[in-house]
C-alpha cells in the first residue's frame, strides 16, 4: 500500500467517523461537529491529491482546502448560532426533542 | 508510509471517535481538538505547510473555543449523559459502517493503490501560494470575503436576544436598531 492509499483510508475513516456521529448523536452541536468532520476528511484528500498528483506546482489541492477551511469557518459560525437560536426558542439542543417543524 | 504517519493518523481517528462516543459534551470538544490538531500535523507531514497552519489557526484556535463557548451557553454539560444517542442510532452506525465500507474497497480496487510512487514533497513557498492566490484565484478570493462578511453579520443577527417587540416601535427591527 503506498501513501496515498493510506491518506485515502485514512480519510475514509474519518468521514465514517463524522457521518456515524452526524447520524447517531442527539446533541445538535456534535451533529455539526460531526459534518465538520467529515468536511476534515475531504481536505485531507485534496492535500493527499496535490502531495502525490501529477501536477503539483499548481498549488489547485492546496488552494481548494484554504477555501474549504474558510467555508467550513463560515458555516461553523452560522450553525453554532443558530444552535443558539434554536436553544433559546425551545430550551434544549437535543435534536430529537425539536419537532416543532415535523410533519 | 512512514511511522510518523501512522502515529499521526492513529491520534487523528482516535480524536475523532472519541469525539463522537464520549458522553460529555465538553470532553467531545476536546477530543475534537485533538482530532483537527492531528489533522493539522497531517497537512504538515504531507508537506502543505500552509494548509496546516491554517488548520491550525482556523479550527484548532476558533472552530473549537467557538463549539466550547456553545456547549457551555446552552448548558450541555448538564444534559442527561445517560440518553447520547438517537433512537434511530444503530441505522445510523449501519448507513456510517457501509459508507466506509464502500470507500474501503474504491480506494483498495483503484489504480491509485497500486505502483509504487515515492515522488519527492513538492517545493512550494508562501510566496509561490500568494501569487497563485492573488493571480489566478483572486475572484474566487473575493466571493470568500464576501461570503464571510455575509456568514459574520449572519451570524450575530440569529444570535442576537429577540427583545419583545412593542406594537410602538417604529422600525420592524428594534433589535437591529439598538445597536
Amino acid at each position: 500500500m503506498n501513501p496515498l492509499a493510506g491518506c485515502l483510508l485514512v480519510s475514509a475513516l474519518l468521514f465514517s467517523v463524522g457521518i456515524a456521529g452526524a447520524l447517531t448523536r442527539r446533541s445538535a452541536i456534535l451533529v455539526l461537529a460531526g459534518i465538520e468532520l467529515m468536511l476534515n476528511a475531504a481536505n485531507l484528500n485534496f492535500i493527499a491529491f496535490w502531495r502525490f498528483g501529477p501536477h503539483p506546482e499548481f498549488l489547485t489541492g492546496m488552494i481548494f482546502v484554504i477555501f474549504s477551511i474558510a467555508v467550513a469557518a463560515a458555516e461553523a459560525a452560522v450553525g453554532l448560532a443558530l444552535i443558539l437560536a434554536i436553544y433559546r426558542f425551545t430550551r434544549t439542543s437535543d435534536v430529537s426533542e425539536i419537532t416543532e417543524m415535523k410533519g | 508510509m512512514t511511522l510518523a504517519f501512522l502515529i499521526l493518523a492513529l491520534l487523528t481517528v482516535a480524536g475523532g471517535v472519541a469525539a463522537m462516543t464520549l458522553r460529555r459534551l465538553v470532553h467531545c470538544a476536546l477530543a475534537l481538538t485533538v482530532a483537527f490538531a492531528g489533522l493539522a500535523a497531517l497537512y504538515l507531514n504531507l508537506g502543505a505547510e500552509f494548509a496546516g497552519l491554517a488548520q491550525l489557526l482556523v479550527y484548532v484556535g476558533a472552530i473549537a473555543i467557538l463549539i466550547v463557548f456553545v456547549v457551555l451557553l446552552t448548558r450541555g454539560g448538564e444534559s442527561d449523559p445517560e440518553h447520547v444517542f438517537s433512537p434511530a442510532g444503530l441505522a445510523g452506525l449501519v448507513i456510517a459502517l457501509a459508507v466506509f465500507a464502500v470507500l474501503a474497497w474504491a480506494v483498495m480496487t483503484s489504480a491509485v493503490a497500486h505502483g509504487a510512487q515515492s515522488t519527492p514533497a513538492p517545493q512550494t513557498s508562501m510566496l509561490q501560494i500568494g501569487l497563485t492566490l492573488m493571480q489566478r484565484y483572486v475572484l474566487p478570493l473575493e466571493v470568500i470575503a464576501l461570503m464571510l462578511t455575509a456568514a459574520m453579520i449572519g451570524a450575530v443577527i440569529l444570535a442576537l436576544r429577540e427583545k419583545p417587540t412593542s406594537p410602538a416601535s417604529p422600525s420592524p427591527n428594534p433589535e437591529l436598531r439598538a445597536r
